[in-house]
């Protein structure tokens, strides 16, 4: 689905870019410090307008996984039809990636919501708050390391009786 | 008011200073904010919006969302590939049927399963009839919210023909969970074609009462056109899809861009406009039931003979009884897929399938670590997308188009929380 030319000026314009390719799927790997920079290259030169979604990936339990966290950048071109999936690696002590929103307004709450669910910041976001969560929520629900019956947050919630009120 | 600003008034009053005049008071601080949702009826389900009012308009807009979140994403590390289509009936529950196909559609790209020709057609079949009852309330209720209640009877009458069918096809009227991976639960059976033709025969006529209720109606038109309009660029700087970007000139249908199922075998236009105002969205859900139904009666006349679910040999669909008893091969397969430590083979592998849903586009984002449970099972809620545009439509409108606004986006909170 995606043309080689894309991906061919992708790889002359960032070398440290490597692809890979699962079911006519068409995946770029870019180092953290690219990520903005490429994304901006593939909006303007090569028409992926469309940003479809961000989301994260938590390698912990993983095997033979290299990087703790692996950011998903999905884009599609609505002229030219093609879509690619761009991945960038982060690990544990520097969580902390561009934001997007400068590219794409679309990409606000797609960030939230990786912020709320994993502990990505991402710099130079307009509003990095939780969104899907409660404010005083203090861990990242969708990294492994977190059970799937939470850990007593619910428990805990303070609890209003009818006769407080 | 700003805070200091609020103290310095104080400090003034308890000093016993009453003159009017507060230094750095200005027209903002006419403002005032009101509260709507999670519980009001014009919200459709719990989602919160703060306004922020000069008199009846609407200065800014902060959804504040995530009343509705029960884990979604979580449960999906947690459950089969199977079992989670369970899941995915709650999201968008206007249209399970929809979200059922979407899901294993994600898991068969994974595993790389090819469905048999008379699956692909069912599971267009009722893909489409979810479209066309998701756009009959989202329409329904846009004219229910800008006064138009006999509109809203006659769209739900007709979406109560399509529960009978889905009743009829596998048992459960609203949670589906009709699709299993590699196949269906249940193959078509002779009374449901006929239903699904009867219905075919009878939605034109509702449809067309439908756009003569409103099309023209000085009410509804004065509502809606102009209200909340979403240009092209922004359609798309923002990720808008389905109806709701159509309606902004984007001409993106995943059914014809990337046919997946059987759409390649059908006859339909994409419908677009070129306003983008509620108005015009509208219009677009409402001619995209006439093509949904052109390809539900094509599909339903010519559904191919043969299997409804892959064969053994792909290892993920349960073989038939005959198959168990008489044959070495279904009775291995069924026991490695009964023997919860055994299940199918999953690649170390990560893939993004979409779909066209009612909504716009509905994708996950699979990745697979060998056991029959994924390993993140991400969904592209299209609601979630949509509903962040929904601050920028609203800027500037009165009051009372919010419920225009919020109906035209079709937000389903389920779906926007997971």
């Amino acid at each position: 689905m995606i043309q080689l030319a894309s991906l061919d000026a992708l790889k002359a314009a960032f070398p440290t870019v490597s692809i890979s390719e699962f079911r006519n799927q068409m995946r770029a790997v870019v180092p953290p410090a690219e990520i903005y920079d490429s994304l901006e290259f593939l909006r303007d030169d090569r028409e992926f307008e469309l940003l479809v979604d961000i989301t994260c990936v938590d390698y912990l339990t993983f095997r033979d996984a290299e990087h703790r966290f692996g950011l998903v950048y999905l884009l599609a071109g609505i002229e030219t039809n093609e879509r690619l999936t761009v991945r960038c690696f982060l690990d544990e002590p520097k969580l902390t990636v561009p934001s997007v929103v400068p590219l794409w307004e679309g990409a606000n709450w797609m960030e939230r919501e990786v912020y709320d669910m994993f502990g990505i910041e991402f710099e130079g976001h307009p509003d990095l708050r939780r969104i899907l969560l409660p404010d005083e929520f203090t861990a990242f629900p969708l990294r492994k390391d977190y059970p799937m019956q939470g850990r007593g947050e619910r428990h805990n919630f303070p609890v209003l009786r009818r006769n407080m009120a | 008011m700003a805070l200091t600003q609020v103290r310095t008034l104080e400090n003034r009053l308890a000093e016993g200073d009453f003159s009017s005049s507060i230094e750095g008071l200005t027209e903002h601080d006419y403002q005032w904010t009101l509260n709507f949702g999670p519980q009001h009826p014009a919200t459709h389900t719990t989602l919160r919006l703060v306004l922020k009012l000069e008199g009846e308009r609407v200065v800014d807009a902060v959804p504040d969302i995530g009343y509705l979140h029960s884990g979604f994403e979580k449960i999906g590390e947690h459950l089969n590939y199977n079992q989670y289509v369970t899941v995915t009936d709650r999201m968008n529950y206007i249209s399970p049927m929809a979200n059922n196909v979407a899901w294993h559609c994600a898991v068969e790209t994974l595993l790389g399963i090819e469905l048999t020709p008379r699956c692909k057609y069912i599971r267009t079949i009722i893909a489409e009839l979810a479209r066309i009852s998701d756009h009959l309330l989202c329409n329904g209720a846009v004219g229910l919210d800008t006064g138009a209640f006999t509109f809203f009877l006659y769209a739900f009458y007709q979406r109560e023909v399509i529960y009978d069918i889905f009743e009829t096809l596998c048992g459960a009227r609203f949670t589906n969970s009709y699709t299993r991976v590699g196949g269906v639960m249940y193959d078509i059976t002779p009374l449901v074609t006929e239903k699904i033709r009867t219905f075919v025969k009878n939605l034109p006529k509702t449809l067309d009462d439908m756009d003569r209720l409103l099309n023209r109606n000085r009410i509804f038109v004065d509502r809606t056109k102009g209200v909340g309009v979403l240009t092209r660029e922004e359609a798309i700087h923002r990720s808008a899809t389905g109806p709701i970007a159509r309606a902004s000139g984007v001409t993106r249908d995943l059914r014809k861009d990337e046919p997946y199922l059987a759409y390649k075998d059908f006859d339909f236009q994409v419908c677009a406009a070129k306003s983008g105002d509620c108005f015009a969205r509208y219009l677009v859900r409402q001619a995209e039931m006439r093509e949904s139904l052109k390809i539900v009666a094509a599909a339903v006349e010519n559904i191919p003979a043969g299997p409804v679910n892959v064969g053994i040999d792909e290892r993920v669909a349960i073989p038939t009884k005959q198959q168990v008893y008489q044959t070495i091969e279904g009775t291995i397969s069924h026991f490695e897929l009964t023997m919860s430590n055994r299940g199918f083979e999953v690649p170390h592998e990560e893939s993004y399938t979409a779909t066209e849903a009612p909504n716009g586009e509905l994708g996950f984002y699979l990745v697979g670590d060998g056991s029959d449970v994924a390993y993140r099972a991400r969904c592209r809620p299209p609601s979630y997308i949509h509903f962040a545009i929904f601050p920028h439509l609203i800027q500037g409108h009165t009051l009372s188009d919010v419920v225009a606004v919020l109906g035209s986006l079709n937000i389903i909170a389920a779906e926007l929380d997971r």
